[in-house]
């Protein structure tokens, strides 16, 4: 049986520590989390401003950033392609088919998931806490401080959705990355073109890792989540 | 006893659905419909777009195109998760012959493997009379190129030609792209770097991607395509007469018609028959 046969090799590839198999994830892990780390700040900076600071044309930024949720991930890797290909823009650079430009993709992807969950987040607070913070002296910056602690699990839990978000993108990646051995080919690439080769076992020990990370980093969030998740 | 066999009907839809996965091809053919798999240089050049819709006409049977590397074509092949395939792998055709997996061969048509690369040549490769050896000159050199790395009919050939000169590509200059040959040439083009390309492909993207054919037409560089029935014997269930018709259509004067009258900037992309020895 074909699919019981590549299950096995798969498993020995994982565990023999192949070396091929171990850098696609080490990619992955690497592009993903760098795109998380100059996402987060930004976007949980906006998503606050967008919660708490009534402004003009607010409620249309509100909806643009919702609408970017569902953005489909190939067109922001075509916006960027055409402008860091060598006739583009920034094609000076010589950004395209390299890790960084992977990771803008992936900034790119997960920061209306990270701002819009923020929004929701600050949003849902009870808006006493800002006001008790306030009246019990605590300074404007102090006060924002507090909400954000009070959200910290739905901001985190955006964290997490970006990650599953980008992790598992190829669009982008394939499109940007270009898929390169050793330097820009990730999880799901790899994935994709091991398909494209009738490769299956490395396909599915990749799938594998996929899977595990996805478990990981929800039993993660449940363990921070602790107490703190209960109501 | 309606509701019943209902849900038996969606069970074994939802079954037929879960075992054709995998296989690149999940939907059924219908009576008249033949699983064509198939190379994806001959869909980006353009070709099946030319051939399929006069073969339809000609014989009312609709053809469904798998287009996958040759590897993975002949692997489906293998599995009888279609009833015929067209690819450029010589050797490999051979072996699928040689194990029964095809009924017959037959040569369809040939192009040529192209070396391409930046307009400036800076590994100084144009005009070499040696494939192989316009490719080390390149390694020497440690220029960039882009290979498919992709298992695909290009790729074999490539690396057939890197064995020649007895090397083992490796390196930052070495660009291993795992995509068809159309992201290929268009990263070659923006990375300008040198790559491997049959003519076909090429043709149509050369508007696009800035590069130069810099040896062509030298021994090694010909492509053969071979269109090859599932054998029946091996899988009962494919549909080896209507493979028969067109394995006969493209090589009888109507489909070799349709072959040549394929051009891009007035250049046949393939040529009919067999190439020259």
């Amino acid at each position: 049986m074909e699919l019981s046969a590549a299950i096995a090799e798969a498993f020995r590839l994982l565990f023999s520590f192949d070396a091929g198999l171990w850098n696609i994830i080490g990619v992955s892990m690497k592009v993903s989390l760098t795109a998380l780390l100059i996402a987060t700040p930004p976007a949980v900076a906006l998503g606050f401003f967008l919660a708490t600071v009534p402004f003009r044309g607010r409620r249309l930024c509100v909806i643009v950033l919702q609408s970017f949720l569902s953005f489909p991930t190939v067109v922001v890797g075509l916006v960027l392609y055409v402008l860091l290909a060598r006739s583009g823009p920034l094609g000076e650079l010589g950004l395209l088919y390299t890790p960084e430009a992977m990771i803008a993709g992936q900034a790119l992807i997960a920061f209306p998931v990270l701002a819009a969950f923020t929004l929701a987040a600050v949003q849902g607070v009870d808006r006493i806490v800002r006001e008790t913070a306030l009246s019990l002296g605590a300074s404007r910056w102090r006060a924002s401080l507090t909400t954000l602690f009070e959200v910290r699990f739905a901001v985190m839990a955006g964290v997490f959705n970006g990650f599953g978000r980008v992790i598992s993108e190829v669009g982008c990646a394939m499109m940007v990355g270009g898929n390169i051995a050793g330097l820009t080919r990730s999880i799901p690439t790899a994935i994709s073109l091991e398909t494209a080769k009738g490769e299956f076992a490395q396909g599915i020990a990749l799938g594998f890792v996929l899977i595990v990370l996805a478990l990981g980093i929800n039993a993660l969030l449940n363990y921070f989540q602790g107490e703190g998740g209960m109501k | 006893m309606h509701e019943v066999s209902k849900w038996r009907c969606l069970t074994a839809a939802a079954l037929a659905l879960l075992l054709n996965m995998g296989s690149a091809n999940a939907k059924p053919a219908g009576g008249n419909e033949l699983r064509l798999a198939t190379t994806t240089s001959t869909e980006a050049s353009g070709l099946l777009g030319v051939l399929l819709p006069r073969f339809e006409r000609d014989s009312g049977i609709k053809v469904r195109v798998v287009s996958v590397g040759t590897g993975q074509a002949l692997k489906l092949g293998e599995r009888g998760d279609v009833d015929i395939v067209l690819v450029h792998s010589r050797s490999d055709e051979d072996r699928f012959m040689a194990q029964g997996f095809g009924s017959l061969r037959r040569d369809v048509m040939y192009n040529d493997f192209i070396i391409v690369g930046p307009k400036d040549d800076p590994a100084g490769i144009r005009g070499q009379q040696n494939a192989a050896s316009a490719l080390k000159m390149i390694a020497d050199k440690q220029k960039k190129f882009v290979s498919r790395g992709d298992d695909s009919g290009t790729h074999k050939k490539e690396l057939a030609l890197w064995r020649d000169v007895g090397m083992t590509p490796k390196g930052g200059w070495y660009i291993e792209a795992g995509q068809g040959m159309g992201e290929v040439l268009t990263m070659a083009g923006n990375l300008r770097a040198y790559t491997l390309s049959d003519r076909g492909t090429f043709l149509a993207y050369r508007g696009r991607v800035g590069l130069d054919v810099v040896v062509s037409e030298v021994p090694g560089l010909f492509n053969p395509y071979g269109i090859m029935p599932v054998n029946p014997a091996r899988h009962p269930h494919v549909k080896h007469a209507l493979a028969m018709k067109l394995a006969d259509w493209i090589v009888s004067p109507a489909g070799q018609e349709a072959i040549r009258s394929h051009k891009v900037d007035r250049q046949s992309l393939f040529i009919p028959g067999a190439p020259p020895k």
